[in-house]
């Protein structure tokens, strides 16, 4: 059973002994709809990207990797950040695309300083690419990159806003363009499910019910 | 849902314009359309449902799709009068039928009998300018249970032996527990503090036509997708527009309150969605925009007759911002919470609601345990200081602790201070070319005191409840403010407040003000429940001015 069945079996279950029927019928055709939106986006293969050459999404990819790295739970490469990032810049994260632009020019530099037979970030071995994204994000964490950060006008920092894009490409709702059939969901433990009933985990699930202080500390 | 029933003409004289659908003006609209009233609200938002609701951060979080709009709408903000203000996002509010009501975290707490008369209690307080409201709680009861029972609020009566009195129970019982409220619980009662069911403005249990909680998660800046979050879009706005007399008009910006030659307001004066001008004619107006866009719109209709901004002689209107004080506190348990899932809150204590005066501390406070977060905000913001920020180490710790991180949350008393205020910005203007609004605020240092006390209680709890890895940060000067009150104070003497205590102001007769601007202190820290209280107060002594005829004379 799919994520989106399993929800849509969740929900039917909780709304079926407490909603009125009135507002299941002004309400649950739009809900399947949006949910099944956001299933057909996260089933969908990877879209055409839009901002970014191909060049320059093989290098992002690369770099989102080293943020939410893939091992045997999916990390950002599976979860389709680099969509997530192209379709924000294109969007509501456009004004950063000047930050990827130098960034990306960065680490190309900073690749072939350290490692110059290199032709690229993404061509690099995993232990090099470590090497390099450290690099990166030392340069980053100077308190004099901070200082220059401050200044009026200045861009932010290349490595913090790829790290937030990341995050958010990761586990945004897949109808937000990423988090491909919920893996950034799945790698944190959130239940894809769009309803839960209680018990909730395993501090509640044998409350007993509250009852009122006796007087007494407990000890 | 439906659609309006019933439009006007901005040429019809109706017989009251609101400003703004949010926590008051909602309620407002509705039992003065009910009363027999013709009603326009003019609201500055679009009029989304639930079908538009989505659990995309990116749409809430990114592009404001609920809350106001800093890239046409800027704010900025200083410190103190002698810095000039920059370009910030320094306050948060609801942009769209329901206003802060649709995304708000729906803690609905009453002020108790101390918030309506510290300052007779404790005197003068240096670098404050302390008050006491011209009502009292008795006052005030019957509405907080009008609230409770028409807008639709769970909670347990009598589970807090700190609560004030209240003349009817409960309509529905609290939400379900979540680990955090069972935990807390724990702590609490081994340090000999009395937490209890947090009272919320969400139903547990169908009600009115309206869904109970599915538990969903996503509540704290998110639109309830069911209609179970109280908003006043899912609970009394429908019942304004049933009347047939109740407008919601959209996408309405008011920047002017008219007036004639005689002081009194004629109207209000809004663009449309195309820019295009236009005067709402009423007989009287009522201004519910929030405590920063009420304070702003009457500075914005200064003229020659109220040079300082309408209903000003005081000089009060913007004055003594009181955005509540806040600490947190985290834990991080062996077991799994699973806190995702559920409102954000399941028990609060209020043993510290009145401090001892021995501990040299002003106001007080409430806490609640919760976990305020959506998976992207958890990994940006919910993890201990020393996580790494990216590889292996950083995707471990979102993966582990996501379901086993809760928050002790403390609120607290902001006492009002005259340089506290918002103003028109001198400089930057919005995207109508209007001075944008500024803020001007340094907490109190008491506030920040009482803060870093509560802030150690906190983490004492954390700690009694066992768990496995706690942190805090030092409280800090708060430069965002999200509880906007205080701002046009409710008073007896015209001298030192904007509006006496039926909401009208002192000096325009047919202008009335009902939203976090009419408060005189700031109680604990959930303010939202006193907003709506306050206003179907306000309807009921508006209604009966009008009915006697001493609105219109």
């Amino acid at each position: 059973m799919s994520s989106f069945d399993s929800a849509r079996r969740d929900f039917l279950q909780l709304l079926g002994g407490t909603a009125s029927a009135a507002w299941l019928a002004a309400n649950w055709p739009a809900l399947v709809s949006a949910a099944e939106h956001a299933h057909q986006a996260a089933k969908s293969g990877n879209p055409a990207l839009e901002v970014l050459t191909a060049e320059q999404a093989r290098e992002v990819e690369a770099l989102c990797t080293c943020i939410i790295p893939s091992d045997e739970i999916a990390g950002a490469r599976e979860a389709g950040v680099v969509y997530f990032i192209d379709r924000a810049l294109k969007t509501f994260f456009s004004d950063t695309l000047p930050v990827y632009r130098e960034g990306l020019e960065a680490v190309q530099k900073t690749t072939a300083e350290l490692f110059p037979g290199v032709p690229r970030f993404s061509a690099a071995t995993e232990e090099q690419k470590l090497k390099i994204f450290s690099h990166i994000v030392q340069e980053s964490e100077r308190p004099e990159s901070g200082a220059r950060r401050l200044a009026p006008g200045a861009s932010p920092d290349f490595f913090q806003t790829l790290r937030v894009h990341t995050i958010f490409g990761f586990l945004v709702d897949p109808e937000g363009g990423g988090n491909r059939d919920f893996v950034g969901w799945k790698a944190i433990g959130r239940d894809p499910s769009h309803s839960f009933s209680a018990p909730f985990g395993f501090y509640d699930k044998d409350y007993p019910g509250w009852q009122p202080v006796s007087g007494e500390t407990e000890k | 849902m439906s659609r309006p029933m019933v439009t006007y003409k901005p040429t019809d004289e109706v017989d009251f314009v609101i400003v703004g659908s949010g926590a008051a003006g909602g309620v407002l609209a509705k039992e003065l359309s009910t009363n027999g009233f013709r009603v326009v609200v003019l609201e500055q938002g679009e009029y989304l449902r639930e079908k538009d609701f989505t659990h995309d951060e990116t749409k809430i979080f990114i592009q404001s799709l609920l809350t106001n709009k800093v890239n046409t709408h800027p704010v900025t903000f200083r410190k103190s009068a002698d810095e000039t203000a920059r370009k910030q996002q320094a306050v948060l509010y609801g942009s769209c039928v329901g206003g802060s009501s649709v995304h708000f975290t729906a803690n609905f707490w009453r002020f108790h009998e101390i918030d309506f008369k510290e300052h007779g209690k404790v005197g003068d307080i240096p670098g404050a300018n302390f008050a006491d409201w011209p009502i009292s709680y008795a006052d005030l009861e019957p509405y907080y249970t009008k609230v409770e029972w028409e807008v639709g609020v769970s909670g347990l009566a009598g589970s807090s032996p700190f609560d004030p009195p209240r003349s009817k129970p409960y309509p529905m019982p609290p939400l379900p527990v979540k680990g955090n409220g069972v935990i807390f619980e724990r702590g609490c009662r081994k340090l000999g503090y009395h937490a209890y069911p947090a009272p919320m403005a969400i139903l547990s249990k169908p009600r009115a036509g309206r869904s109970a909680c599915m538990n969903c998660g996503f509540c704290l800046g998110f639109g309830c997708e069911v209609g179970a979050k109280s908003s006043t879009l899912a609970s009394v706005i429908p019942m304004a527009e049933k009347t047939g007399r109740c407008e919601i008009r959209t996408n309405c910006y008011v920047h002017r309150i008219e007036t004639d030659k005689n002081g009194r307001a004629v109207g209000a004066v809004y663009f449309d969605a195309q820019r295009n001008t236009h005067l709402q004619k009423a007989k009287a107006v009522i201004l519910s925009a929030n405590g920063a866009e009420t304070p702003r719109l009457l500075l914005l209709s200064a003229s020659s007759q109220f040079p300082a901004g309408l209903a000003n002689s005081s000089g009060y209107v913007g004055k003594n911002l009181m955005p509540n004080s806040s600490a947190l506190a985290y834990g991080v348990f062996d077991e799994q919470l699973n806190d995702y899932k559920g409102p954000a809150v399941s028990r609060i204590m209020h043993d510290f609601y009145e401090l001892d005066p021995k501990l040299g501390l002003y106001g007080g406070g409430g806490l609640d345990a919760r976990f305020d977060f959506t998976p992207i905000s958890f990994a940006l913001n919910g993890l201990p200081p020393d996580t790494p920020k990216w590889g292996a180490g950083f995707k471990q710790a979102i993966a582990h602790n996501f379901t086993r991180t809760m928050q002790i949350f403390c609120h607290g008393t902001s006492l009002p201070v005259e340089s506290n205020n918002f103003s028109l910005d001198p400089d930057v203007k919005d995207a109508w070319g209007l001075p944008a609004l500024r803020m001007t605020f340094r907490d109190h240092p008491n506030d920040l005191k009482m803060m870093e006390w509560m802030r150690a209680r906190a983490l004492e709890i954390l700690d009694a409840a066992g768990a496995k890895t706690k942190w805090s940060f030092p409280v800090q000067e708060q430069q965002f403010a999200v509880h906007l009150l205080g701002t046009c104070r409710m008073g007896n003497d015209p001298k030192t407040s904007v509006i006496n205590a039926d909401h009208r102001t002192h000096d325009v007769k047919n202008l009335f003000l009902c939203d976090g601007s009419s408060l005189v202190t700031s109680g604990r820290g959930q303010p939202t429940m006193t907003i709506q209280a306050l206003a179907y107060r306000a309807a009921d002594r508006i209604t009966t001015l009008a009915k006697s005829g001493e609105i219109s004379a």
